[in-house]
């Protein structure tokens, strides 16, 4: 008998019985769709998180004020004012990899346009950090040097304060007051939207940084050069370990502190960020390969059973075809070939089904999805196995008949 | 065809085959020895529980003797292992059977088509042999029906088609006629007889007496033995 014999038959089988086929499919192809469908959307959400990360810049190194150990208290992040923007300045001078460094403070508070006021949050800042961050200008202009230099009283809006002080209206030229200092709108900064933890990047207002620590009360502090945070930008391609260690060492060094002494600064590469994201994740994808897995093992163990049925129903034709000369190899075989043919047609809807929800996911739900070549082809090859396993212990059965048995069957 | 006679097809010498019923060892056959020649027509009757099912199903090669020997063509086929003896199954003998055992999704073509399947015959030349098998049982034109659409005597021709597609030395019918009407199965024992006059080796399994009448040669068994082995003028179905 050969395969194309084999599989012939197995095609007229199932046909036989389309209903019954179909039913057992079933298993078989929501546990393949939802591979498909689930690995897609997962994907797409993994490649969206990755383009927001690759958008904030991968080569950007932030560091930030450390706490103050006071007897062995730690007084939380940013309580240390040991960051100057001395530390930035060296640190573009002395490590050769840098390519900018952008000190800046911030601080939460409320901003003021005619009647109209909103909480939002300042960033005293040098031009340098538009750049570090990717920002760019939708309206007016950005900071200047001249702006940092004479510590003009002038600010850029993000979008979202803009729409909450200025409804549509223009803003640039407009006067504002944080506290009761009086500023005027330069410029409007273009939108970013959220970030992946979901905050609203746009709700923010830049001044500049020798600006906001003169005027902006509690920004004063014991060292007038102190600095919250800065955002150091390596050169691209450059080892971000390294970098760090190089910062930390310089840092320690400036801030005297002797070994065995903690940091009094905190430092975090953005791939630090992109690595939690992506092992979160894997971790969702590993749980929806889990589902699936399930769905599949359920399918065929559906599989196995209907193919028990086939056999017992046929048990007088198998009789025969032992009779005129099949061999238990040709009766195993015919019965595999019928369950991993029930189990590969599954499959293939499967595959349709789980490529159309995809789509479908994406086009209605508005979820980013990217269907992955490799799990189509996992999916279909873990359902032939399937097929082949489940198939196993039924098409044994079918060929250890025996025919004079089988003949007189019922 | 004198030559051809004085050959024997089927020598069974000292063949023995018991069950255990449970503590009871029932021997089914016992001790049998028989020989046919190419070409005769043997009716194997006996009640139920003779031991003549038991002997065609040795003959058939679909089981194995406890003993004994048995020579199909000159080969001793009593040690062959399953796979041999599926092969000789498909080569050397037809099957027909009481309730014709057709296979109902396929055609006649396809049922008759199914022997050469086993028998690693080309597709290319499947339809051409089966169609003249066909030919043979007179139902050439009803290659595309169905079982179902097809009369009693009708499916037992196609069975018989199927039974002579790859050319075998025998012949095995199991009670070929015992689910047809009287003209019908007259037609049937008709055909078997052709086919015997033009050389085919047939052995046949009956109980009922008119039909054993149209067979050259008859045994008859009893509780496992053969008791009498009786040639006859047979009568001429058609």
């Amino acid at each position: 008998m050969t395969a194309w014999d084999a599989l012939r038959a197995a095609l007229e089988s199932l046909r036989a019985n389309m209903l019954r086929s179909a039913l057992t499919m079933l298993g078989i192809v929501i546990g393949v769709a939802a591979v498909i469908a689930m690995v897609a959307v997962g994907a797409g959400a993994r490649d969206q998180v990755l383009r927001q990360i690759a958008s904030l810049g991968t080569n950007l190194i932030m560091v930030g004020q450390g706490s103050i150990v006071r007897s062995g208290v730690k007084l939380g992040a940013g309580t240390a004012s040991s960051l100057t923007e001395d530390d930035a300045l060296s640190v573009l001078a002395e490590i050769p990899s840098v390519v900018v460094t952008a000190p800046s403070v911030r601080w939460g508070l409320q901003i003021v346009a005619g009647n109209q006021n909103w909480g939002t949050v300042l960033f005293g800042i040098t031009p340098d950090y538009m750049d570090a961050r990717d920002w760019s200008i939708a309206a007016g202009r950005g900071l200047s040097d001249e702006d940092v230099a004479q510590a003009n009283k002038v600010v850029v809006l993000g979008q979202t304060v803009v729409r909450n002080l200025f409804g549509g209206g223009d803003p640039i030229g407009e006067p504002v007051r944080l506290f009761s200092t009086p500023l005027t709108v330069v410029g409007v900064l273009a939108e970013k939207g959220q970030n992946t933890q979901g905050q609203d990047q746009d709700d923010v207002i830049f001044v500049p940084l020798s600006m906001a620590k003169r005027n902006i009360p509690g920004m004063a502090k014991s060292n007038p050069r102190f600095i919250h945070t800065m955002v150091v930008k390596m050169r691209d391609g450059s080892d971000m370990t390294e970098a760090q260690a190089q910062i930390r060492d310089l840092l320690r060094q400036r801030h005297r502190l002797i070994p065995g002494q903690d940091d009094d600064f905190w430092m975090r590469d953005l791939s630090e960020v992109s690595a939690t994201r992506d092992a979160s994740s894997r971790a969702l994808s590993f749980l929806l390969a889990a589902v699936a897995a399930v769905s599949l093992l359920v399918g065929g163990i559906g599989i196995m059973n209907i193919m028990l049925v086939s056999v017992t129903e046929r048990t007088r034709e198998i009789g025969l075809r032992l009779a005129i000369g099949a061999r238990r190899r040709d009766i195993l075989v015919q019965f595999l070939i019928e369950s991993t043919t029930l189990s590969l047609i599954g499959a293939s809807i499967g595959v349709a089904l789980g490529i159309g929800t995809a789509v479908g996911v994406a086009a209605l739900a508005g979820w980013p999805t990217l269907i992955q070549l490799d799990s189509v082809v996992l999916a279909v090859a873990v359902s032939g196995l399937i097929g082949v396993f489940f198939g196993l212990y039924p098409a044994r059965r079918a060929a250890r008949l025996n025919p004079i048995e089988a003949l007189r069957h019922e | 065809m004198a030559s051809d006679t004085a050959k024997p097809l089927i020598a069974v010498d000292r063949l023995t085959r018991h069950y255990r019923m449970g503590p009871q060892i029932v021997h089914a056959l016992d001790d049998v020895s028989v020989t046919v020649n190419r070409g005769e027509f043997v009716a194997v009757m006996g009640p139920s529980g003779s031991g003549k099912s038991t002997f065609m199903n040795l003959l058939g090669c679909l089981d194995r003797p406890d003993s004994g020997h048995y020579r199909l063509d000159g080969q001793e086929v009593a040690g062959f292992s399953s796979d041999a003896l599926a092969a000789v199954r498909n080569r050397s003998i037809g099957f027909v059977f009481q309730s014709f055992n057709l296979l109902p999704r396929q055609s006649a073509l396809g049922n008759v088509m199914l022997p050469m399947v086993y028998a690693g015959v080309a597709s290319a030349r499947r339809v051409e042999r089966a169609l003249a098998a066909l030919d043979a049982v007179g139902l050439r034109e009803r290659a595309g029906h169905r079982p179902t659409q097809l009369s009693g005597g009708q499916q037992q021709r196609v069975a018989i088609a199927r039974a002579l597609v790859n050319d075998p030395l025998l012949l095995l019918a199991d009670e070929p006629t015992g689910a047809l009407d009287t003209a019908t199965s007259l037609e049937i024992i008709g055909l078997f007889q052709r086919l015997n006059r033009r050389g085919i080796t047939i052995v046949l399994v009956t109980h009922e007496p008119e039909v054993a009448r149209f067979a050259g040669r008859v045994l008859h068994f009893r509780d496992g033995r053969l008791i009498d082995d009786l040639r006859q003028d047979a009568e001429v179905a058609a």
